[in-house]
């Protein structure tokens, strides 16, 4: 059975958005929404920390992008903050939508995702984990949420881009710098056969910091 | 409604094999199975059944509530099948009672024998069974509601569990009993299958018949679970096939 | 206990926008989301209503019963109301006792019943001292997108307005009879995020609420019950705000109890 919906299942190497739910003296406890909480080990963070010091650095709530290293038998999910984009997250909001999803939010080739940082100027992270950070100014985080609620309500369909497209064009505010600008060419959508793994090895976050027009606004 | 004064027993079977509402022994009611309508679970399921409707709820693979139910080795998976109070004629007090809570236990018994639980060590597949409405075969509407509820939350399993009851009416074996014939009928037995393998992983029987009659009963389970079964998948197939282009527009 | 944590950053966000007039689903301050009422749900109830407040769902079912009214009010009949908050609808829920709120539940929606003299009580009385109809208002929250409160009351005053008395039935008179449901209370619940105070919270907002209030209206114009809830503060000035703003959703929504949408 291939799991088309359900809990987010971590594989090692996925960049994930998670939420400190406990502070000990040498690790955090994250939720990324995994069947267990996944430890972040003090020694997993670019910080110089002494042991009892970690409460200085992120507490309870506080959100962070994190890699996926190792699963364990015990079950046990390792995560670091060590890497590109990793790190302590400021600002913006977690919208969460099915982890099934996020192929199509990323869309092939990055196509969906570079259609909607461009045509709202908002900063997108994405965990594969299903949630998603979005930072901008309040109308386009407004504008990104209802197109990730779009894109979970029509995983299954094709065509996805162009509606996405035209959601976006048709909210554009009036005046702003780009809503003339040119729209990312239109991607190929997977077939229907494709269902919801269409781009299953896409980079996790929104834009991979190795191509920045990707991850920050388009029309900067 | 049920009628509290009425003691006589309602005719059950028509000499040309009719029951009360008009079924074959060997017809099924009718059964609407819905995958996934609550957003706020990690899958679930809506099942009517006759006059049944019965709501599941899946969360998990999560965090193991209390500590100390913990398995270093698999997933645990806490049933908890429920009535509302409203669900019977009679109100039914609302709370732990020994049926439900033994109902609990084979249901989540006969899920565990399906779930590849070791695939999530030390953690807590919970599934929650409501009955809202109830007219006899609840458990079995439970098993098959929660069944699609772990498939749409995505936990690996080695089949989809179909349920059925088959009982003795009037002298004669007869498939998915609804309340009459479950109140004044000579034996109840409720049972699941494991439709890959043709193994059983629920069977339970309340009332009494010969050797031969449980043979016949058993046949005519299984029989009605692959019907049952081929529902499932559908309910499965329409929940993931192409949402309907309105709700694109909401 | 749950797994579930709200981020800062999202709490933060809701109270940013908030600042400005608006909300993470772009809903207005005073806007509730969609509502729908499907009565006659269940029919094992005498009575049944299934209503949808956004994502929050309650079932409610009513049961009526002879039984003894209490020592005290020999000519009256007895009202009971129980929400029970099943972990089938949200993370947060646990299995066992019921917990804090949904004891809270239970009671702001019974009170509002009560209050509002929703059924008159002598009338379900059938031998003073002796004989009387016990209503059973059983609350059944399905799903907790946020705002249980307001979800359960307008599933309860539904389920009671569409009920039946099963007189035949116990053999206490020779037909059943419509429950006769005098008074509609709406319950309005309204949570303070920063300066502004906002209807129909999510559960979102309601993690990030500095305040909860809740006000019951009925028909007739009279406040019928009150709630102040979460760790927050409201000035008398906002009390008195929030109430108007109850009656006028309050009127809105008794629309949806009677049938047929606002």
């Amino acid at each position: 059975m291939i799991p088309l919906s359900g809990r987010y299942i971590p594989k090692p190497g996925d960049v994930v958005v998670g939420t400190v739910t406990d502070v000990q003296t040498t690790f955090w406890l994250l939720d990324i929404g995994a069947p267990r909480w996944a430890p972040l080990h003090m020694t997993g963070t670019p910080w110089k920390i002494d042991v009892g010091e970690t409460d200085r650095y992120l507490g309870v709530g506080d959100s962070v992008v994190v890699q996926v290293e190792s699963l364990e038998a015990t079950g046990r999910i390792g995560v670091t903050m060590n890497g590109e984009g990793l790190g302590k997250l400021e600002g913006g909001t977690i919208v969460r939508i099915s982890p099934a999803r996020i192929p199509r939010v990323v869309g092939r080739g990055g196509s969906m995702i570079q259609t909607i940082t461009g045509q709202t100027g908002a900063r997108v992270a994405i965990g594969q984990n299903g949630r998603i950070w979005v930072d901008g100014d309040a109308e386009a985080i407004r504008r990104v949420t209802e197109v990730l609620r779009m894109i979970e309500a029509n995983g299954q369909r094709s065509g996805l881009t162009g509606r996405v497209e035209s959601y976006l064009l048709a909210t554009t505010p009036t005046g702003e710098r780009g809503a003339s600008g040119p729209i990312p060419p239109e991607d190929r959508e997977p077939g229907p056969g494709d269902g919801a793994d269409g781009a299953p090895d896409e980079p996790a976050w929104g834009g991979d910091s190795a191509d920045p027009s990707s991850f920050g606004p388009a029309d900067e | 409604m049920g009628s509290v004064g009425a003691k006589e027993v309602p005719v059950l079977l028509t000499p040309d094999g009719r029951r009360i509402d008009g079924r074959r022994l060997d017809e099924l009611r009718a059964l609407e199975i819905r995958a996934g309508p609550l957003k706020q679970a990690d899958g679930s399921a809506f099942v009517e059944w006759g006059a049944n409707k019965v709501m599941a709820a899946v969360y998990g693979p999560r965090e193991v509530h209390p500590r100390h139910l913990q398995q270093n080795d698999r997933a645990v998976i806490q049933c908890k099948y429920n009535m509302a109070a409203f669900s019977v004629d009679e109100r039914k007090r609302p709370g732990l009672d020994r049926r439900s809570q033994e109902i609990s236990k084979v249901i989540g018994e006969a899920l565990q024998s399906v779930v590849f639980t070791e695939e999530f060590p030390r953690t807590s597949i919970d599934v929650y069974i409501e009955v809202l409405q109830a007219n006899a075969g609840t458990r079995c509407a439970g098993l098959v509601a929660a069944s699609v509820a772990l498939a749409d939350a995505g936990i690996p399993m080695v089949d989809l569990l179909p349920a059925v009851a088959v009982g003795k009416v009037a002298g004669a074996i007869a498939l998915d009993l609804k309340k009459e014939e479950d109140n004044f009928g000579e034996a109840d037995l409720p049972m699941a299958l494991v439709p890959q393998s043709g193994r059983l992983v629920l069977l339970q029987m309340e009332g009494h018949m010969t050797e031969e009659e449980l043979g016949t009963a058993l046949d005519l389970g299984v029989g009605g679970c692959r019907a049952i079964y081929e529902k499932m998948k559908a309910a499965l197939r329409d929940r993931y096939s192409v949402a309907p282009i309105e709700e694109a527009a909401r | 206990m749950s797994d579930e944590v709200t981020a800062d950053i999202q709490t933060t966000h809701i109270l940013d926008l908030a600042a400005s007039g608006k909300r993470v689903d772009g809903r207005g301050i005073d806007e509730y989301r969609p509502i729908a009422i499907d009565v006659g749900f269940v029919s094992t109830a005498d009575g049944s209503a299934l209503a949808h407040v956004g994502d929050t769902a309650v079932l409610c079912g009513i049961k009526l019963e002879p039984g003894k009214p209490f020592p005290d009010t020999p000519n009256a009949g007895v009202l009971t109301t129980n929400a029970e908050l099943i972990p089938l609808s949200s993370p947060t829920f646990e299995p066992g006792p019921p917990q804090p709120g949904a004891i809270e539940v239970s009671r702001v929606v019974d009170r509002a019943i009560r209050a509002a003299e929703t059924i008159d009580l002598t009338k379900l009385c059938v031998t003073p001292g002796e004989k009387t109809w016990v209503c059973y208002v059983d609350m059944h929250v399905l799903g907790h997108a946020g705002n249980l409160i307001d979800t359960a009351l307008l599933a309860a005053v539904s389920a009671l307005t569409h009920a039946t008395v099963p007189a035949k039935r116990f053999a206490i008179a020779d037909a059943d009879y419509a429950l006769d449901v005098q008074h509609l209370p709406i319950e309005c619940t309204f949570v303070r995020l920063g300066d502004q105070i906002v209807v129909d919270p999510t559960f979102d907002e309601e993690q990030a609420a500095q305040g909860r209030l809740t006000v019951a209206t009925d028909e007739t114009g009279r406040v019928v019950a009150m709630q102040k809830g979460l760790v927050g503060a409201f000035s008398p000035e906002d009390v008195k705000a929030t109430v108007r703003r109850a009656f006028v959703h309050g009127d809105r929504l008794r629309g949806f109890v009677r049938g047929g949408g606002p």
